[in-house]
């Protein structure tokens, strides 16, 4: 009975469901982006402003307890051009991700560039993020729906080393 | 999506899924093959033990196993609980036994589910035979559940 | 061989849905750097236990250190298991000579998954987990073999559970605690037979740390270091199949290699999940009568799955450090049915 060829290979689907809290840090910083703000948070005043922020100072582990709203425009400091399919990806192929440096941030943010040919995306550009409708705004990250290209000069990699 | 709680903290639901297509290799493949057909295989170890379900590896001494052989069907209980609120994934939809049964001729106990109606019939010696999957899928399940044999 | 001492510890255990794991382990972390005397930059390594499974996420246990502080970069390191293990690497590095002070944390929310399924995924992932049996039913085909075995009942068992809650009425970080007659919690029906609610241990949320130090930098630090004279770690095989589930093998060599017998104890603290096996171990290590068993209530009120094994080993610290006591055993237990077993002797100067 059954087929002549042996067993070689077994499916052993797993699936788990948890139910996570996001913490007070992201939640003031998704619910800001549920008001088209983008907000970091810093220790004190003249201390790094950590977008997103995750509560603490990565570097201390002191709080950050300040959260201060950085633009929604920034620089490029490094990008990904991404050419390989998955399943979770919405996007179509190739698309470009990038780590942005939000003017006011002390570290730089990912996300993804659009409506930019492949060849003209580079380090040091300056762009600004796309936002949903206002009724669609929610307390995710997806309300910024993509970064594109601002048309202001570049900025001289010397600015923007250390974060590359 | 985050449920906003109003002033509270975001919660969501994270699901964490894997379709996992686990290779069997030269002992599990023949172990699942069988299985399939409606038959157990077992492994001898150089001193004589047959463990089921059979290991690549001789847990003791760490020896590479090779020597297939047919155990069962039937077998006895060696130890058995009562799940009296079975979970969804879980082999039966009604309260049933999880047990370690060992199968005639092996000498190591495998654990699976005993569909044996009520927690009373169940006791530590009783005699079980499988109850075979209807249209077996290639795994442990092809191998439905164990009934009482008395 | 080098003198290691705990110098400092720090655990908190609860549910509080709103805090993520990094905002339960911070304050923990930092309590027990603070209680050290050595400032975060003067411990020469970190070593963390935790489980990603409990968060969903591979790598996950990363994001902790945002609770510990990683700059400059500091040397870390991290194990898939309860922070014992992660006490034993700090211990090791301290004997190579490499580092003379280690901060070793551990933390798991168990509220967000389902633990059920969860532990499922510890077992055999071809011919066990697809049947998903829970941790409360394998546990509970150990316990009926060892209970035939033994000749106990489950009024021995009811006694642990009984006297483990009576004692963790004194323990702020327990959560299941009380004073329940042995009658009352007999006639509660079986949970999974035949254990019942009392027998299986009560799930919490919860981070710990510690700080331990070499020889003469820990005798600077604290009053009363507490030595660890010994700690050694075994496996048994895995298929539940194959061994003898009534007797830990493993606990026992690990308890012979870390000295357990070499003199008298004053009490233990065993990470027994179920109630059956806190008396597997009791056999396994050979204890006397004489020694009690679990003054905090043990892993039985308090289970984090990747925290609670390091939590006896900091309770029975504790107790040494403030005059309790002048030696104990501390243990902590990983995987199904007591797969896989630490046993530290502790002891006070």
């Amino acid at each position: 009975m059954g087929d002549a060829d042996p067993v070689k290979a077994i499916v052993t689907p797993v699936r788990l469901e948890y139910q996570c809290s996001a913490g007070r840090a992201a939640t003031r910083f998704l619910r800001g982006l549920a008001q088209r703000k983008i907000l970091g948070a810093r220790s004190r005043p003249g201390e790094p402003v950590y977008v997103p922020p995750r509560g603490a100072d990565p570097r201390t582990a002191e709080l950050t307890e300040e959260m201060v709203e950085v633009s929604d425009r920034g620089t490029v400091v490094t990008y990904s051009i991404v050419r390989v399919p998955s399943e979770n990806i919405k996007l179509e192929l190739p698309y470009v991700c990038i780590n942005v440096l939000l003017d006011g941030a002390g570290i730089p943010f990912f996300h993804v560039l659009q409506n930019c040919p492949l060849e003209e995306v580079r380090i040091g550009m300056r762009v600004r993020a796309v936002w949903v409708p206002d009724a669609e705004l929610a307390p995710a990250v997806t309300s910024i729906r993509y970064f594109e290209p601002l048309g202001e000069p570049d900025v001289p990699f010397e600015e923007i080393e250390e974060h590359t | 999506m985050a449920r906003d709680l109003g002033e509270g903290v975001l919660r969501g639901l994270h699901v964490l899924e894997y379709p996992y297509k686990r290779s069997l290799g030269p002992v599990l493949g023949p172990f699942f093959t069988a299985l399939r057909e409606q038959r157990i295989l077992g492994i001898r170890t150089r001193t004589g033990r047959v463990l089921v379900p059979p290991a690549e590896y001789d847990p003791e001494t760490g020896e590479a196993l090779d020597e297939l052989v047919p155990v069962g069907p039937g077998g006895q209980i060696v130890s058995w609980c009562w799940v009296a609120r079975p979970r969804q994934k879980q082999p039966l939809p009604h309260p049933f036994a999880f047990a370690l049964i060992r199968l005639d001729g092996a000498d190591s106990a495998l654990l699976h589910a005993v569909d044996a109606g009520e927690e009373s019939r169940l006791r530590t010696g009783a005699r079980v035979r499988p109850r075979w999957a209807e249209e077996p899928q290639g795994g442990i399940r092809d191998l439905a559940c164990f009934e009482l044999a008395e | 061989m080098r003198d290691v001492a705990i110098v400092s510890f720090a655990q908190w255990n609860g549910i509080e849905p709103e805090r993520n794991e990094v905002e339960i382990l911070r304050p923990v972390v930092q309590e027990a750097v603070e209680r050290s005397g050595l400032a975060r930059q003067e411990i020469d390594f970190t070593c963390s236990g935790s489980s990603d499974f409990l968060q969903g996420a591979p790598f996950a246990f990363v994001l902790a250190l945002d609770a510990v502080g990683a700059w400059p970069p500091i040397v870390e390191s991290h194990v898939e298991q309860d922070g014992a293990w992660a006490l034993y690497e700090a211990w090791v590095k301290i004997q190579t000579g490499e580092v003379d002070s280690a901060l070793v944390y551990a933390f798991g929310k168990t509220s967000s998954g389902d633990m059920a399924e969860i532990q499922a995924l510890q077992l055999d992932p071809y011919c066990v987990t697809p049947l998903w049996p829970d941790a409360d039913s394998v546990a509970a085909l150990q316990a009926r073999l060892f209970l035939e075995r033994s000749g106990c009942s489950d009024r021995e068992l009811a006694r642990v559970a009984a006297r483990s809650r009576r004692d963790a009425m004194d323990n702020p970080f327990a959560v299941a605690k009380g004073d329940f007659a042995l009658e009352k919690l007999l006639a509660e029906p079986c949970r999974v037979s035949p254990l019942r609610d009392h027998d299986c241990p009560t799930h919490t949320d919860g981070a710990t740390a510690l700080v331990i130090a070499a020889g003469e930098r820990a005798r600077g630090l604290c009053e009363r270091p507490v030595w660890i004279r010994g700690i050694d770690h075994r496996i048994d095989p895995p298929a539940l199949g194959v061994r003898d589930l009534t007797r830990s093998a493993s606990t026992s060599l690990a308890g012979e290699k870390a000295g357990v017998r070499r003199d008298r104890l004053d009490f233990a603290e065993l990470s027994a999940p179920y109630t059956h096996q806190e008396l597997i171990l009791r056999e396994a290590l050979g204890l006397p009568a004489s020694v009690r068993i679990n003054p905090s209530g043990g892993t039985l009120c308090a289970h984090t799955l990747m925290s609670c094994g390091l939590n006896r080993i900091g309770e029975a610290a504790l107790r040494i450090a403030r005059g309790e006591g002048d030696r104990a055993v501390a243990h902590a237990s990983q995987g199904p049915c007591l797969q896989q077993n630490l046993v530290c002797v502790l002891e006070g100067e």
